[in-house]
């Protein structure tokens, strides 16, 4: 077998393999752990965590669409000093990279959040603004250039050498004009596309699926829109990007790198199979083989459009 | 410590015109299984959630389940036959205790094969309250009665025993004294009856809660159940089971 370098630089941060697991899929990686080692994972994008502990939104929080689900959780989570007091550990065992996700409801809780994640020593931050089930704070940055960059610029200053990476929504108009102010405020990363909002209703009772009426939809189904932002927002960028939204295969994760990600990122694809991150990484090595690469990184950027 | 596993269906069964019963050769899932738990099953490739079946009964290494025709899912699972393979997750979630000295097993609908396991696995003397909508979606009768010391059944139409509610029939067999513990699973409101029930007749009492699933396991935190103390529990990591006093019945 020719040798393969699986390695991928994000920001500076070299991951063994260009798969991460997508925040709000997997937890803690507690639960997964019972199943494959979390040191086969190039990083862990850990659950969203607040300032102080949520319980998050009323059930139900899921329904089942074509080729994809309608979530709102609502950012249900321990808070920020939980984590780094029980959680953080735990993930630590692991040779992975572990990325926090945070969001809060005011610049000033952003900066607060990192400061502690940074002195805590994660690998990386990821500020959400892009939640779309939750009233304050989330998506209210993500839809405004300036909001979206002043959220950045206070995070940036308060997490010291930790890389700051930006998760953008893809519910706005041009998402390269977020992308650009975010790399001006002084982003390290960017990762895209958190969920499209939607709706299900049940014909019957006429009541929408979700008690809060809508969610956001994630899956196979959001996979070509989200091939199609990390394509834009890659060639509006010169910072890397983390590329997601319905990636459950190698030939989706070879997708979204040849659209300009950087790595990728799975999530929904591990509640059909907790094994889903794996397969993605072997069959992206199986692509990367067949294609003759001698490293997975060449397939960044590399697609040659008409 | 859950699993995944192909496994295949070794008998495929309707018990009424309305429940489906699937027997798998789980090997060692079967082997760990609990009474209460569930498992976690793909329903072919174009639904991308898994369907969370609790388990009615395990022999050796096979897994019996039940379900009742609710949707795509479901429907596609009624069409597997013996030599099929399903992709299952398992066991998952807190199941019942079942230790205590004379058990009350309470089910109701499709919330009555869990029920059988767990009568199984009680440690001592078992009496079984079982509620149908009618006579013709009853099911698992005999083997109830094999089971257990007492079976008593209710329909909600009268063409079946008793003509009324699980709740009201509980209260009578709890009245006979001596009950140790109230077990449970149904729709929420019959849940909600019966642990007032026991609650009234001071036994400590457990009830299987239903949820729309995601993962599973406790990852992604959409099968919440609300608590009493304000909290948000996951009902396929913290439970199904979990202690009538705990949950926010007015949520």
């Amino acid at each position: 077998m020719r040798d393969l370098d699986m390695s991928v630089c994000l920001a500076g941060m070299t991951m063994k393999n260009p798969v991460v697991v997508a925040s709000g899929t997997f937890g803690f990686g507690r639960e997964y752990s019972e199943f494959y080692d979390l040191s086969e994972l190039g990083g862990i994008c850990a659950k969203g965590l607040t300032l102080h502990g949520r319980e998050g939104n009323p059930g139900p929080r899921i329904a089942e669409t074509p080729m994809g689900i309608l979530n709102s959780v609502g950012l249900q989570n321990p808070g920020v000093d939980a984590f780094i007091a029980h959680e953080l550990p735990f993930l630590r065992q692991y040779d992975t990279k572990v990325i926090a996700n945070i969001s809060g409801n005011s610049p000033e809780e952003y900066g607060v959040m990192c400061e502690k994640l940074a002195g805590a020593g994660v690998d990386m931050i990821e500020v959400n603004i892009s939640c779309p089930n939750v009233k304050a704070g989330g998506l209210a940055y993500g839809t405004r250039p300036e909001l979206a960059a002043e959220v950045t610029e206070v995070a940036k200053v308060h997490s010291g050498p930790v890389p700051v990476m930006v998760k953008l929504s893809p519910n706005v108009t041009d998402i390269t004009e977020i992308a650009r102010a975010v790399e001006s405020a002084g982003a390290d990363a960017l990762s895209l596309i958190n969920t499209l909002r939607g709706m299900r209703i049940d014909i019957d009772s006429r009541r929408p699926i979700l008690k809060m009426n809508t969610g956001g939809l994630s899956g196979p189904a959001v996979l070509p829109v989200a091939v199609r932002m990390v394509w834009e927002v890659s060639n509006a960028v010169k910072i890397p990007v983390l590329g997601m939204g319905g990636v459950s295969k190698g030939e989706d994760a070879a997708q979204m790198m040849l659209a300009g990600a950087a790595a990728v990122a799975v999530g929904t694809a591990c509640f059909a199979d907790p094994f889903a991150p794996l397969k993605v990484r072997d069959g992206l090595e199986a692509i990367a083989l067949r294609q003759g690469l001698s490293a997975v990184s060449q397939l960044t950027g590399g697609v040659k459009p008409w | 410590m859950p699993m995944q596993q192909l496994c295949p269906v070794v008998a495929a069964e309707r018990l009424n015109p309305y429940a489906c019963a699937l027997t798998l050769e789980a090997g060692p899932m079967a082997e760990q299984a609990r009474c209460g738990q569930f498992v976690h099953i793909k329903c072919g490739h174009s639904r991308l959630l898994r369907r969370p079946i609790s388990i009615c009964d395990v022999d050796g290494t096979r897994l019996k389940i039940v379900f009742e025709v609710r949707g795509e899912g479901t429907e596609w699972l009624s069409h597997r036959r013996p030599g099929a393979t399903l992709d299952v997750l398992g066991p998952l979630g807190h199941g019942f205790d079942a230790s205590s000295a004379k058990i009350l097993v309470v089910g109701g609908g499709i919330g009555v094969p869990p029920m059988l396991y767990t009568a199984k696995k009680a440690a001592g003397e078992v009496h079984a309250v079982l509620g149908f909508r009618s006579a013709d979606r009853a099911m698992l009768l005999d083997t109830f009665t094999a089971v257990c010391k007492s079976v008593s059944v209710a329909s909600d139409d009268g063409s079946l025993g008793y003509h009324g509610f699980v709740d009201a029939v509980a209260r009578e067999k709890l009245a006979e004294g001596g009950f140790t513990s109230v077990l449970c699973c149904g729709p929420k409101p019959m849940l909600r009856s019966v642990a007032r029930v026991a609650e009234a007749a001071g036994v400590p009492c457990q009830v299987s809660m239903e949820e729309r699933m995601g993962c599973g396991v406790g990852a992604c935190l959409v099968c919440t159940c609300d608590m009493k103390d304000g909290t948000r529990k996951h009902a396929c990591k913290d439970g199904p089971v979990f202690d009538s006093k705990e949950v926010d019945w007015d949520a």
